[in-house]
């Protein structure tokens, strides 16, 4: 589903941030992305949105040549994923519907089926009941929910999740990832950057971990 | 290596392509499509004029900046249009004045201005006896009581010939030697000159005219285009988070155009009041001369379709001015 081959990503000012990067996530797979900070995570989730263009190297996406896309191949490209920020990037002026029925406007929806699809996705994060409250009005957990409630509303073959848990109570952190895990029975990829330790032992998924700009596990 | 970047190509352009025509399908029927990207584009027009309002503070200020740079343009444009009408008028009444010698009498005049009838370059011939000429005089000079105290009148007769209208600077000038060669003339006379400066003044004005707009059009471009860059900084997040979710710049520059059009819309047509409003205060000060000119000159305002164009080209710049900006500024819009 998502393959990197000896992917560079070199910044002018500070030098090689990934080097030589391979790897594959097969389709339904789950897996961690850990390092230490600075070990190049940010820039390799960067990669995959291609908000960055890697230096050497290729990245694949269902078998597409993502690193070679042209700019206006990108959109949908991206729509082919979900995207969870640690910061949640809510539209803090529109309602937690708009919020996540923004991906469905996007790929020119109908009403109708936005309607249906949003509200299957905040029931699927137990969100039912707030569309019509703003981010602001939530907590953290549920701002999260929102975020990771418009990842997956568009059922997205690959999840790309950013610290998803990082704002999370343990128990609700526990049910994030097992709603991540169910994903894997409907074929859907989901690769998580995560500092949580703890948590990914007892998930125990394949975990890719950077040092340094190299992958040394995984 | 052509050969082989074509296949590279063919690899992935294939199924995007696939995937681009999926996407678009999702929405359904060709029907339900249309009217989704119509809803689509009535939403983003209602939610940039919403936005406007919302903003209340900065949009008067550009609308103003706006609307005063289109009102230059447009306002020079109605006076020089306004300022033609001496032109064609004086054009149309080049007139040549045959003044008589002082011993030919109304026969021998009635004479001349028969023949010079017959000549087809002519297109009117008029007598003024010298008592008519005595009493446009007493009328029009302000020397009435003068001219009560002269016992003889010392006016001669005088035939007012209007040539045709089609005759160029030449041959008009042939026909006054012509006329200036008769015995019975004294003086032909037809001013040119000053019908020459007046033209070629207004045709200045109308080059210089043409260089302003184009400056000023500029300006409204650029007027806009920064209105809109600031915008897209306030939004920052929205588009880069509208760009995570696979927004096509299409659909991340709607909103924006929008603005530019309606920004550039009000203006034109603040512009539009503006400009009557000024050129009805000018009339109250242009009305005297314009009598003078025995009621043939009228002030010219906008009309049907002068109005049409200012709104319409105003409305234009706004979004072509929004739209290189956007074009630029959402390539560099990325996350940090």
């Amino acid at each position: 589903m998502l393959k990197f081959e000896t992917v560079t990503k070199r910044y002018p000012e500070s030098g090689e941030v990934l080097r030589d990067v391979s790897f594959h996530l097969e389709k339904g797979e789950i897996a961690f992305l850990t390092g230490h900070s600075g070990a190049g995570k940010s820039t390799l989730l960067k990669l995959i949105a291609v908000m960055e263009r890697c230096t050497r190297g290729k990245i694949w996406l269902d078998g597409q040549d993502l690193s070679g896309a042209k700019a206006s191949q990108l959109p949908y490209f991206r729509r082919k994923m979900g995207f969870i920020y640690q910061d949640y990037k809510l539209l803090q002026n529109r309602t937690v519907y708009d919020n996540i029925a923004l991906p469905l406007v996007i790929a020119g929806l109908g009403h109708h089926e936005i309607s249906r699809k949003v509200k299957a996705a905040l029931d699927k994060v137990s969100l039912s009941g707030k569309e019509r409250k703003y981010p602001i009005a939530l907590s953290g957990g549920e701002q999260q929910r929102v975020g990771i409630a418009r990842a997956l509303v568009n059922k997205p073959p690959l999840i790309i999740a950013d610290e998803p848990t990082g704002n999370l109570d343990p128990e609700l952190a526990m049910e994030i990832m097992r709603l991540f895990a169910s994903f894997q029975q409907v074929g859907v990829t989901v690769l998580i950057a995560s500092h949580d330790i703890s948590l990914i032992t007892k998930m125990n998924h394949r975990v890719l971990k950077l040092d340094h700009g190299q992958l040394v596990s995984g | 290596m052509k050969r082989r970047r074509q296949t590279r190509e063919v690899n992935y352009i294939q199924p995007i392509k696939q995937e681009m025509r999926q996407t678009i399908r999702v929405g359904g029927s060709f029907k339900d499509r249309l009217i989704v990207c119509y809803l689509a584009h009535i939403q983003a027009l209602l939610d940039s004029l919403l936005r406007l309002a919302e903003s209340r503070f900065n949009s008067i200020m550009t609308i103003a900046v706006l609307s005063i740079t289109i009102s230059l343009a447009s306002g020079f444009q109605l006076l020089v249009n306004n300022l033609k009408q001496f032109n064609v008028s004086l054009q149309d009444s080049s007139q040549i004045s045959l003044f008589l010698k002082d011993g030919v009498s109304e026969a021998r005049a009635n004479k001349v201005a028969e023949e010079i009838r017959h000549n087809d370059a002519i297109q009117q011939v008029n007598i003024i006896s010298k008592e008519q000429g005595l009493k446009e005089f007493k009328t029009y000079s302000g020397f009435g009581d003068a001219i009560n105290v002269l016992k003889s009148n010392p006016l001669p007769i005088v035939i007012q010939v209007f040539p045709k209208s089609n005759l160029d600077k030449d041959q008009l000038e042939n026909l006054v030697q012509e006329f200036q060669q008769s015995v019975d003339i004294d003086l032909a006379q037809m001013d040119m000159l000053w019908v020459e400066r007046l033209q070629s003044m207004m045709a200045v004005a109308n080059d210089s005219l043409h260089l302003l707009d184009t400056l000023l059009g500029i300006a409204v471009l650029f007027i806009a285009g920064n209105t809109i860059r600031l915008e897209m900084q306030t939004r920052r997040d929205e588009i880069i988070i509208a760009k995570l979710v696979g927004a096509t710049d299409g659909f991340i520059q709607r909103p924006f155009l929008y603005t530019g059009f309606w920004m550039g819309f009000i203006a034109g047509i603040v512009a539009w009041f503006t400009v009557t409003v000024m050129m009805a205060i000018l009339w109250q000060s242009v009305e005297p001369l314009a009598q003078l000119y025995g009621g043939e000159f009228h002030l010219i305002f906008f009309d049907f379709l002068d109005t049409f164009k200012l709104i319409f080209l105003s409305a234009a710049l706004g979004v072509f001015g929004s739209w290189l900006v956007l074009c630029y500024q959402l390539r560099y819009t990325i996350p940090e």
